[in-house]
């Protein structure tokens, strides 16, 4: 139970994480679920990297134990790549506020929804006339 | 051990965050377990993704986040249903991720597979750089690299395409004014 932990917490906050994505109307709200999302892979890919007794990966003639260097890489490039996905996902909120004045979600379908009848309302009527 | 006191400390701060209605204390409590993320990647050894996640994670998403507050409104709506199909498929998909988890190594293995593949070599200082990181980073696998700038090129050249148009409305609002 006790060496497994860290997956059982990875998998809570991974939920947690799909929970507000899935659950939240408010685009801001839902890219904050999906980066908590993304750092709870950090730590899926970084925890069994670990040895314990060993050192971080810088070589040194006094260690002989070190943790798992290949995760870290990976991840440090998870990082970079999660950042710029967040800021594009956050652009695309701001042009979403502009264009309908609001970033929930339940609202844009209402509008969206609005126009919709609007514009078959509109195409009947030129039919008729 | 100081780890499982920090992975407790951020499921509750993720707990909260999911209850709160005010964005800005959700990006301030996100700011907050970033750097708890930081510190166990400390206690894992970690340290140069802990620096990343420190600065790129806790610093630069907060500020975007709080550039995108102040351009929208920082408070949510209530939710018009009952969230009960998210939970189901949120609990669901985390029962099956758990029983996928009791077949993992144990924590700290040295006999797990991981330990055994590529690492061995990586540590043996082919390269002549201490940081095994950035040796594995620039030496063995630098097209991960070019990749991640791919996709930073991208994203960066999609977000002024989606904000320039902005910077023209208000131009032509200006001059019509």
């Amino acid at each position: 139970m006790l060496e497994h932990f860290s997956y059982f917490i990875t998998v809570f906050l991974m939920m947690a994480g799909l929970f507000i994505v899935i659950a939240r109307g408010n685009l801001i709200k839902k890219l904050i679920g999906l980066s908590i999302f993304q750092t709870s892979v950090y730590l899926l890919y970084i925890a069994p990297g670990k040895l314990v007794g060993g050192t971080a990966p810088i070589l040194a003639t006094q260690f002989s134990t070190y943790s798992n260097p290949l995760p870290h890489v990976l991840i440090l490039t998870a990082i970079v790549v999660g950042v710029a996905t967040l800021a594009l996902g956050l652009a695309i909120a701001v042009r979403i506020r502009e264009a309908y004045g609001t970033i929930e979600e339940d609202e844009i379908l209402t509008l969206d929804h609005t126009v919709e009848v609007a514009e078959a309302q509109s195409a009947e009527a030129r039919g008729g006339s | 051990m100081i780890i499982d006191v920090l992975l407790i400390l951020m499921a509750i701060s993720v707990l909260i965050l999911m209850r709160l209605r005010n964005l800005f204390a959700a990006v301030v409590l996100l700011g907050i377990y970033s750097f708890l993320m930081a510190t166990v990647l400390v206690a894992l050894d970690a340290v140069d993704v802990a620096m990343t996640e420190a600065a790129v994670g806790a610093g630069v998403s907060t500020v975007l986040l709080l550039g995108a507050l102040l351009l929208c409104k920082s408070s949510e709506a209530k939710p018009v249903h009952k969230p009960w199909l998210p939970l189901t498929v949120a609990v669901s998909t985390g029962v099956l991720l758990v029983y996928g988890a009791w077949g993992l190594p144990d924590f700290s293995d040295p006999q797990a597979p991981i330990h055994q593949h590529v690492a061995p070599r990586y540590l043996q200082n082919e390269v002549d750089v201490p940081n095994v990181v950035t040796a594995v980073l620039a030496s063995f696998r630098g097209f991960d690299t070019l990749g991640e700038t791919t996709v930073v090129f991208t994203a960066g050249a999609g977000i002024i395409a989606l904000l320039r148009r902005r910077q023209r409305v208000d131009k032509d609002r200006k001059n019509g004014a």
